[in-house]
């Protein structure tokens, strides 16, 4: 990785944490409603694996999924940032024209095939996609991504059987946080490893990493992303990560110490990254102060006036996209 | 035109679904190398291969989630499901993502699934074998929801399944599989939505589905010979429902049965009293009656299975009920 890769991953870092952030503001305006989930903390997680897949590159490139926790993973793949603001604003411009909101961003032209609020659901989606791409014989693969969390649902067992016996070329990314919303793994989960979850139960090539440092996340994301593709078979790749704000708007994260936030946030993955990169003498704290103000100002006067300015949906589009709104009289009818 | 039986007619469609567009595949359990538990996948296995009929372990939530996921991106797959009570195990992936998906995306990504699966009492096989449940799918938005009577709709209801961009669940029967009818030897298709007179009367209107429009149509028979010209309706669709042609059927008789093999509250019989209650009050000479399962568990023993559900007889004297005979 070159010296400007790693200024745009920083950026790429600094304006996600940055969006998020606004997002919490604007969520305190009632500017947006509804349930809002928040990434910040595990940057370092999406935009390092993301970096080693195939995304930005539109239809062709991987299909990527996740759950509630969705606006960076979806910006990661490409999804236009005005675009996933203006559905956080519930308007007609927004990457689900408003119908759904901060948990489910689609963006289809990026293959960002959604955010899902039902814990462990996107697990047999990701493996319906790697079947679709096993099926039409691209080199294409589907990435997963979810928490900890997850793996207590049913579907993660029954879709990590289905993956490894059907050899699907899925990558399993488990962002372990340590909480299932507000409990912490040791009191849910009889192996906290999740990683040891699928090795021998699926036989299923696994492993558990840093998910703080972006440089030994896409060191090990490349590993298990180039093995999915060329190997055609699932990988359950594990983060060890923190999200720093509570599970969502609601909580107000009394199952957890001040102290233990404290010791996260020392490996907080912007400052890992910056510092890194000052002390190589790659960027100076006046280029950092000034990346961080370039973002501001886009997301103040392009992407938050862009989620204002745009129309809200219209009440008599109350129904549209139930059901394929355009359909095939010879298929559907009616009986004539 | 050929005979042929209601196993046949789902296996007809399925081939030549499967060999028109290399997009659909199949998915259930032990419909590959078993042969399918109701034969309806017979022989495709060796046809298409283990990657296009594809042998699923009991996984039904999640098996019905990869189906979803792969729909997403331009598959059609078709998802035999053994038994309507097992698809309670489904209804996440079913109802919480495919009838969703359409609309929480904005219209962005759809899920073209089919779901196969026989809801119904057949003989003896107890309270966790014998769920209708058609009422807990017709109540979901984003989904549509066929019942084929017989062998021509159960294949072309499945191929137009197959081609809509909607998911569609197909409830089939387990007592109508073996069900034999002459259907058109060359390709046809039969539409998603559309109820249809499936024998015109006069003075009564008698509503069915599924393999209750059989009760209804032996139960207009019974009528005739009472000088009873009954009409009797198919539903076929029971999401969305074709209200048009019930209304146009009840200002022309007057009264209204419906029958169906589920328990009451809140199902099929409720749905279709006040649709003629909203579209036609004014055009009933008397109440309409339903025709339905005891609210109970399905039993075992056969006398009380054949007690909690609807037979021809009931239909019968239902409509005597309505028609102030009785």
């Amino acid at each position: 990785m070159n010296d400007s890769d790693k200024k745009r991953l920083l950026r790429e870092m600094i304006f996600f944490r940055r969006f998020e952030d606004r997002c919490f503001e604007a969520y305190v305006e009632r500017k947006i409603g509804g349930f809002l989930h928040l990434y910040s903390g595990q940057e370092a997680v999406a935009t390092g694996v993301l970096e080693m897949a195939n995304v930005g590159v539109g239809e062709k490139g991987d299909y990527v999924i996740t759950g509630y926790r969705d606006h960076v993973h979806a910006l990661k793949s490409g999804a236009p940032a005005k675009e996933v603001m203006a559905e956080l604003y519930g308007k007609e411009t927004g990457s689900s024209r408003g119908r759904g909101g901060s948990m489910h961003i689609f963006d289809p032209t990026a293959n960002f095939m959604g955010g899902y609020a039902l814990v462990g659901q996107p697990f047999p989606l990701a493996a319906g996609l790697a079947l679709g791409c096993k099926h039409k014989k691209t080199d294409q693969i589907a990435i997963c991504f979810l928490g900890d969390g997850a793996n207590n649902q049913g579907t993660f067992h029954e879709t990590m059987n289905m993956a490894s016996v059907w050899n699907l070329p899925v990558l399993f990314v488990c962002e372990n946080n340590g909480y299932a919303i507000g409990t912490h793994i040791d009191r849910s989960t009889a192996q906290t490893d999740q990683y040891k979850r699928v090795d021998t139960a699926y036989n299923m090539k696994s492993s558990q990493h840093d998910g703080m440092d972006i440089e030994a996340v896409m060191k090990e994301a490349k590993k298990a992303v180039d093995y999915v593709r060329n190997e055609q078979k699932p990988y359950f790749i594990e983060f060890m990560t923190y999200r720093y704000r509570g599970h969502s708007m609601s909580d107000a994260k009394g199952y957890r110490t001040k102290e233990e936030e404290a010791e996260w946030e020392k490996r907080d993955p912007i400052k890992i990254l910056s510092d890194r990169l000052i002390k190589a003498g790659t960027l100076s704290k006046e280029d950092i102060k000034a990346m961080e103000d370039e973002i501001q100002n886009e997301i103040e006067n392009e992407i938050i006036k862009f989620a204002e300015d745009s129309p809200e949906p219209n009440i008599a589009d109350l129904n549209k996209y139930v059901l394929d709104d355009n359909p095939d009289p010879r298929w559907v009818g009616p009986l004539k | 035109m050929a005979e042929i039986a209601y196993w046949e007619a789902i296996l007809r469609a399925h081939d030549e679904e499967m060999t028109n567009d290399p997009m659909v595949i199949a998915m259930g359990e032990d419909i590959g190398v078993a042969g399918g538990t109701y034969k309806a996948t017979s022989g495709l296995f060796d046809k298409y291969g283990a990657e296009r009929i594809v042998d699923c372990p009991i996984s039904e939530n999640s098996y019905t989630g990869i189906g979803i996921g792969a729909s997403m991106i331009g598959m059609r797959p078709i998802i035999e499901i053994m038994s309507i009570n097992f698809a309670l195990l489904a209804l996440d992936t079913l109802v919480n993502a495919a009838a969703k998906i359409r609309y929480m995306s904005g219209g962005r990504v759809s899920c073209p699934i089919v779901m196969r699966t026989p809801g119904g009492t057949a003989h003896q096989l107890a309270a966790q074998h014998s769920a209708r449940l058609a009422r807990m799918f017709m109540s979901t938005s984003g989904l549509r929801v066929v019942t084929p009577r017989g062998p021509l709709d159960a294949y072309g209801m499945l191929k137009s399944a197959v081609r809509s961009n909607d998911p569609v669940i197909i409830i089939e029967h387990e007592r109508m599989y073996n069900l034999k009818e002459d259907i058109p030897e060359e390709e046809f298709f039969r539409p998603l939505e559309g109820a249809e007179v499936v024998r015109e009367g006069e003075d009564i209107t008698l509503i069915g589905y599924n393999f209750s429009v059989h009760l209804c149509l032996e139960a207009a028979k019974k009528l005739e010979a009472d000088g009873v010209s009954a009409e009797v309706i198919d539903l076929r669709s029971l999401k969305p429902i074709d209200r048009e042609t019930i209304r146009r059927s009840v200002e022309k008789t007057h009264r209204a049965l419906v029958a169906e093999e589920d328990e009451a509250p809140v199902g099929v019989g409720s749905e279709i009293i006040t649709g003629i209650m909203e579209d036609c009050f004014f055009a009933l000479d008397s109440q309409p009656v339903r025709i339905h399962a005891a609210d109970v568990p399905v039993p075992y023993n056969h006398k009380l299975e054949q007690a909690a559900i609807p037979d021809v007889d009931d239909v019968y004297q239902g409509a005597l009920k309505a028609l102030g005979k009785a």
